[in-house]
């Protein structure tokens, strides 16, 4: 079966994101950006169905401007057999993403379709069960280890008090949690090897969606900040400081 | 405004998580309770209590047992033709739901809010936290998830509204549910916890986790967390993680030791009323957060500290 994986080009996960003085966003000129950690996870899992031989072939998937190639191109040189650019310079909703990808697994009808729980940029969390929701198909989410078994695939989920396992039947989604693999590098050979992998560009009209946003966003703000604290010298004051705040008597 | 909420429950009780979003439902109108569930009963006695609900929708049927989403979605869904908005928590279970939900009304979901600015505008955390954004949504019905630390508890009890049953369609056949593994724990809820202790990398290994974190926690009455560090090199279950993609929680009280402070960490911690840093590394970026800072070897200061309360 295919497999289908979307991945998201967002802000390094290690730089801190700065608010513009209008407050109309985040200023990203000159920021470092890569693949959103959580998509690493979801092309490594493909990657690794794969070579069980239980995929047979994997696209990757990304809606973004230009430069979200480069982000396709990564997954290709991890191991990934062709992408699909969706070009759209303004941000996309989740909402018009997962109708997106729903038209490409349409087109392709994918076994599988493999996502990040959530992009570190905008912390929605919804792309996943919103595909699902439009495909009627069952949703796997916050996967920690994924086994397919015949025509179905069995996830095990991280949930709030530890985890637990559901059973789907295929075609299926599912969205990765931390866990379920460490993603590999792309060697150098791969990488040169990824520049002539095919990789197609379409759309959100190609797919006859609309990505006009629903939500307007009407200010973005720095989080309120912590009054700088003081240190203590030695356990005792510690405990001093404790006693002070009624936290130990 | 009619606003329909999920209540996490256990088929006996009502989670506390729910109490928050009944909070944030009520500044948007009335409220209905939907209680989905195998021989929820109990869930949906409890909910009519809760200070504020209204109604209490039962929708008993061995398909909503785990409340899995394909199921549970359509049910949702449905009862939407009465309500202007439906909210969740944003618990793995209101995650889960709510965005299915959102896609078949097709609608835009508000992720975790953490306030209500007027009938259809929000404040939601991005990046990390590291930005706030106040957003206005032009859908005719709402799907929000609530995140829990943001706005106070309702009353569980004060309430007596009327318990009504309703039917969805049932399984979809698609999804089952195998089994669960929960971790047992008889501390306090990490993220009810009104004091939360919190290890990270620096504690070597699952031993050494339990000999220095555990003394102080169960001195304190405090609940255990841990930075994605900690958990990944395996000194305890994932479900201890503190941070943007574990728990938010927002403690009276938040020592942590031997954590750096990583952004994603400081993301699920950054609210808590106090916070107190041990670490030996005084440039360490928790420090930048931390209420009271100490520096030094956690190795001796922990158990002094433990020692002395």
């Amino acid at each position: 079966m295919k497999a289908l994986v979307c991945v998201k080009r967002v802000i390094d996960y290690n730089v801190k994101p700065r608010v513009k003085a209008d407050g109309t966003g985040v200023d990203l000129a000159n920021v470092k950006m890569s693949m959103n950690p959580f998509d690493e996870i979801a092309v490594e899992e493909a990657i690794r169905l794969k070579e069980k031989g239980v995929v047979t072939e994997i696209i990757a998937v990304s809606v973004g401007p230009q430069k979200a190639q480069e982000t396709l191109r990564t997954a290709l040189a991890m191991g990934a057999d062709r992408a699909i650019l969706v070009l759209n310079d303004d941000d996309v909703e989740p909402l018009a993403v997962a109708k997106i990808i729903k038209a490409i697994a349409d087109e392709e009808q994918p076994g599988l379709i493999i996502t990040g729980k959530q992009a570190i940029d905008d912390d929605s969390n919804q792309v996943g069960q919103m595909v699902a929701a439009l495909l009627g198909r069952p949703q796997g989410t916050f996967a920690n280890e994924i086994t397919v078994e015949g025509d179905s695939v069995v996830v095990k989920r991280e949930i709030d008090g530890g985890l637990e396992t559901v059973k789907l039947a295929l075609p299926a989604i599912v969205t990765t949690d931390l866990r379920l693999n460490e993603p590999r590098y792309a060697s150098l050979p791969n990488i040169m090897k990824a520049k002539n992998k095919p990789m197609a560009q379409k759309t959100p009209a190609d797919y006859g969606v609309d990505t006009t946003p629903r939500l307007k966003t009407l200010k973005v703000g720095e989080p309120p900040v912590r009054v700088a604290g003081i240190k203590v010298a030695d356990v005792d004051a510690l405990v001093a400081k404790l006693k002070e705040m009624g936290v130990v008597s | 405004m009619n606003t329909l909420i999920w209540v996490e429950h256990d088929n006996a009780s009502v989670k506390d998580a729910t109490l928050a979003v009944v909070t944030a439902a009520a500044k948007l109108g009335s409220v209905t309770a939907l209680v989905a569930g195998s021989g929820c009963d109990g869930a949906a006695t409890a909910a009519a209590q809760i200070e504020g609900v209204s109604k209490v929708l039962k929708a008993d049927d061995a398909a909503y047992a785990n409340a899995l989403a394909e199921n549970v979605a359509p049910l949702v869904a449905g009862l939407m033709a009465n309500y202007d908005a439906f909210l969740t928590p944003s618990t793995t279970t209101g995650k889960n739901i709510a965005p299915r939900v959102a896609a078949l009304l097709d609608v835009m979901q508000v992720s975790d809010i953490l306030s209500v600015e007027g009938p259809k505008t929000f404040t939601r955390p991005i990046y990390a936290g590291n930005a706030i954004a106040t957003v206005e949504s032009s859908d005719a019905k709402l799907v929000i998830t609530v995140r829990g630390t943001a706005f106070a508890k309702a009353n569980a009890t004060g309430g007596s509204a009327p318990v009504e049953a309703v039917a969805g369609a049932g399984d979809s056949g698609t999804s089952s549910f195998v089994g669960s593994e929960i971790a047992k724990s008889e501390r306090p809820e990490l993220t009810s916890a009104k004091i939360i202790v919190s290890g990270g990398r620096a504690l070597k290994d699952a031993d050494t986790f339990q000999q220095v974190i555990i003394p102080l926690a169960d001195k304190l009455g405090a609940g255990v967390g841990a930075s994605r560090a900690a958990v990944d090199a395996g000194y305890v279950p994932n479900d201890y993680q503190v941070g943007q993609t574990g728990k938010i929680v927002a403690p009276e009280v938040y020592i942590a030791i031997g954590i750096s402070g990583a952004i994603q960490h400081l993301a699920g911690m950054k609210d808590s009323k106090t916070i107190i840093a041990i670490n030996k590394d005084e440039d360490a970026p928790i420090f930048q957060v931390a209420d009271i800072g100490l520096v030094g070897d956690l190795f001796t200061l922990v158990p002094e500290l433990t020692g002395k309360l």
